[in-house]
């Protein structure tokens, strides 16, 4: 088997939202091996994004343990994990996230100004990124000057830059024409495919999740099915 | 790492509007406070560049100004004489002078203030240095004839070359305007000292200026006229006596400006605050960001600290450019030892300039730590959910 790169152990997470009680994953199990691309898909609220997050180390479980690449995530202080997701974690949001006042290339170099690379270094690591997604020639747009599919793809290099052990995407297509999900599928197929990079994707789109090497399905905080490709 | 300061620079230009808000109102606390600073700083230049350093100012002894002080002509001729006061052509270097007071409107308002008027003896310009008349003529000795300091005659009305003026039944007229280079007695009237004395029927001096051969016997002098029970005088070195007027006067300038600066810097600190507020509500998602990437709350919350003092420092560079056509403007205020006008220049230094920046960013601290705190401790989860 594989190394894993996630590891999740009897994960429960309960919100209360409003007064109420929102069982948001209920006793969740789930192996993520090294160089895996898993789809995560359900309906609304069925737990997809928590799960994310706790791999993320942006949440933490209620009961049960998230280890990722064998650091257990509930023994890490709040500055400690910043620094872990830093080093190990990139992460895509569905609506970019891009910081609307740095240019594509600032926004890109972000996660190294906290990484121990001098100003060459960081340069040569923001423009192999940026190269890879496409956009060598945008480094001095600023978000608003780009399309949609250029900013997410502006974001996947940010995602990508710190060379990361495990790729989050929360709906990156969800934002997109299809065109532009098209590419940005396809970006994250050759991460995955040929630099081996382990992907967990959050996504509503059959099409999408269509990408991916497994389909697991959530439903009401339950995982209820897996579907692996051909 | 921080964020760097690129971020927060550009974030500030995009909402130029808000900023130039609140950089204005802390600009005008700063201008204010610096102005009144300039103010102080302006009496306190004044002051201390009015003594002469081998110079030694004689009053009675327990008098704190000239003008409830009380020495005879036997004591001037005891002090005048004494070992180690410095001669001229045979001469010591002493003038015997009296103080009195003229009430004169200002120019331009009703109201006026109490002008010195000294009389003065044929050593007492040679006791002071940058004294030269600038128009018309010295006073004739013996006769009823004033001169008036440029400042004096900018400032008061009738008190320029050919005006005429009262003390008690006699009718003095101005005959010359001097200047002092910028010293303290640039604020006064000079008269010849028996004249003033005849139209005061007072026989007695109010205070004796002395010249001392050296630096060593300022002090030795000093020490006889106190130790000469007779006497009962006592004598400051000059500048001492200045700066003790200055710090008497600025320090009261002072206190009021630094009060009223606080106030006010309350009233910017809260606009600044408003303003980072306003600025961590609209970049909720943005903090949710640069937390998931990986930056810590203290690189937040110093990227907003940073922020704000950035805005305070464009302020409070408003509010030095606001302050700075005062430097070298003319004013007056009441001398609160002599009780009677004191002319001298707004003074806005390098040193007031430096005070005023560092008291426009401690607004802008004051006003980003409560935002700063906030925007460095929402949970990543919830900020990312802000649109």
């Amino acid at each position: 088997m594989a190394d894993l790169v996630g590891k999740i152990r009897g994960v429960t997470k309960l919100y209360t939202r409003d007064g109420f009680d929102v069982l948001a994953l209920d006793n969740v199990d789930l192996d993520i091996p090294a160089g895996d691309f898993v789809a995560l898909m359900g309906p609304s609220g069925s737990g997809k994004s928590t799960l994310l997050n706790l791999l993320a180390g942006i949440d933490r479980p209620t009961s049960g343990d998230v280890s990722v690449m064998g650091t257990p995530l509930g023994t890490l202080s709040e500055s400690q994990l910043a620094s872990w997701r830093n080093r190990h974690v990139g992460y895509i949001f569905q609506s970019f996230n891009l910081i609307p006042v740095l240019t594509a290339y600032e926004n890109v170099e972000l996660p190294l100004l906290l990484t121990n690379l001098g100003k060459s270094d960081r340069k040569r690591s923001v423009e192999t990124a940026l190269d890879l997604v496409g956009l060598a020639d945008r480094m001095d747009h600023r978000p608003r000057q780009l399309s949609g599919g250029q900013e997410q793809r502006v974001a996947i290099a940010r995602a990508i830059v710190v060379d990361p052990d495990v790729i989050l995407a929360d709906e990156p297509t969800g934002n997109l024409d299809a065109r532009s999900g098209e590419e940005v599928m396809s970006i994250l197929t050759t991460l995955n495919e040929k630099l081996t990079k382990t992907i967990v994707m959050v996504t509503h789109d059959p099409h999408a999740a269509g990408f991916a090497k497994r389909q697991l399905h959530l439903e009401k905080g339950v995982l209820v099915e897996s579907v692996g490709k051909g | 790492m921080a964020l760097p300061i690129k971020y927060n620079i550009r974030n500030v230009l995009v909402r130029k509007g808000t900023t130039l808000a609140t950089a204005t109102s802390i600009g005008i606390t700063v201008a204010v406070f610096l102005m009144v600073m300039a103010l102080a700083r302006g009496i306190d230049l004044t002051l201390q560049s009015s003594g002469e350093p081998l110079n030694l100012i004689v009053l009675r002894e327990g008098a704190t100004a000239e003008l409830v002080s009380d020495i005879d002509q036997a004591k001037f001729d005891t002090v005048k004489f004494l070992d180690g006061v410095a001669t001229a052509n045979g001469e010591p270097l002493a003038a015997a002078e009296a103080i009195t007071l003229l009430y004169r409107p200002r120019k331009g308002q009703s109201q006026g203030a109490n002008v010195t008027i000294r009389g003065t003896g044929p050593q007492s310009t040679a006791l002071r240095s940058g004294f030269r008349i600038d128009r018309g003529r010295a006073f004739q000795p013996g006769l009823a004839e004033a001169i008036v300091s440029q400042r004096i005659a900018d400032r008061f009305q009738a008190l320029d070359v050919g005006d005429r003026f009262k003390i008690q039944n006699s009718e003095f007229t101005i005959v010359g305007v001097f200047d002092a280079g910028g010293k303290a007695f640039e604020s006064e009237i000079w008269v010849d000292i028996n004249a003033l004395k005849n139209a005061t029927n007072r026989p007695t001096y109010s205070s004796v200026l002395l010249r001392v051969s050296d630096a060593a016997a300022l002090s030795t002098v000093a020490a006889r006229i106190a130790e000469d029970q007779r006497l009962q005088l006592k004598a400051t070195p000059e500048v001492k006596w200045y700066e003790d007027q200055g710090g008497a006067t600025s320090g009261t300038i002072k206190g009021l400006g630094v009060f009223i600066a606080a106030i006010m810097a309350v009233g910017a600190g809260f606009a600044g605050m408003n303003t980072m507020y306003a600025a961590v509500a609209n970049r909720t998602k943005e903090i949710g960001t640069l937390r998931v990437l990986g930056f810590g709350r203290l690189s937040i919350l110093l990227s907003f600290v940073l922020e704000s003092v950035t805005i305070a420092v464009i302020g409070a560079a408003i509010g030095i450019v606001l302050a700075l056509p005062l430097n070298f403007v003319s004013t007056g205020t009441n001398n609160f030892t002599t009780f009677s006008e004191i002319a001298f220049n707004f003074r806005v230094t390098w040193d007031l300039m430096v005070a005023a920046l560092l008291f426009g960013a401690g607004i802008g601290l004051f006003g980003s730590l409560l935002p700063s705190i906030r925007a460095s401790r929402f949970a990543i989860v919830d900020a990312l959910r802000e649109n």
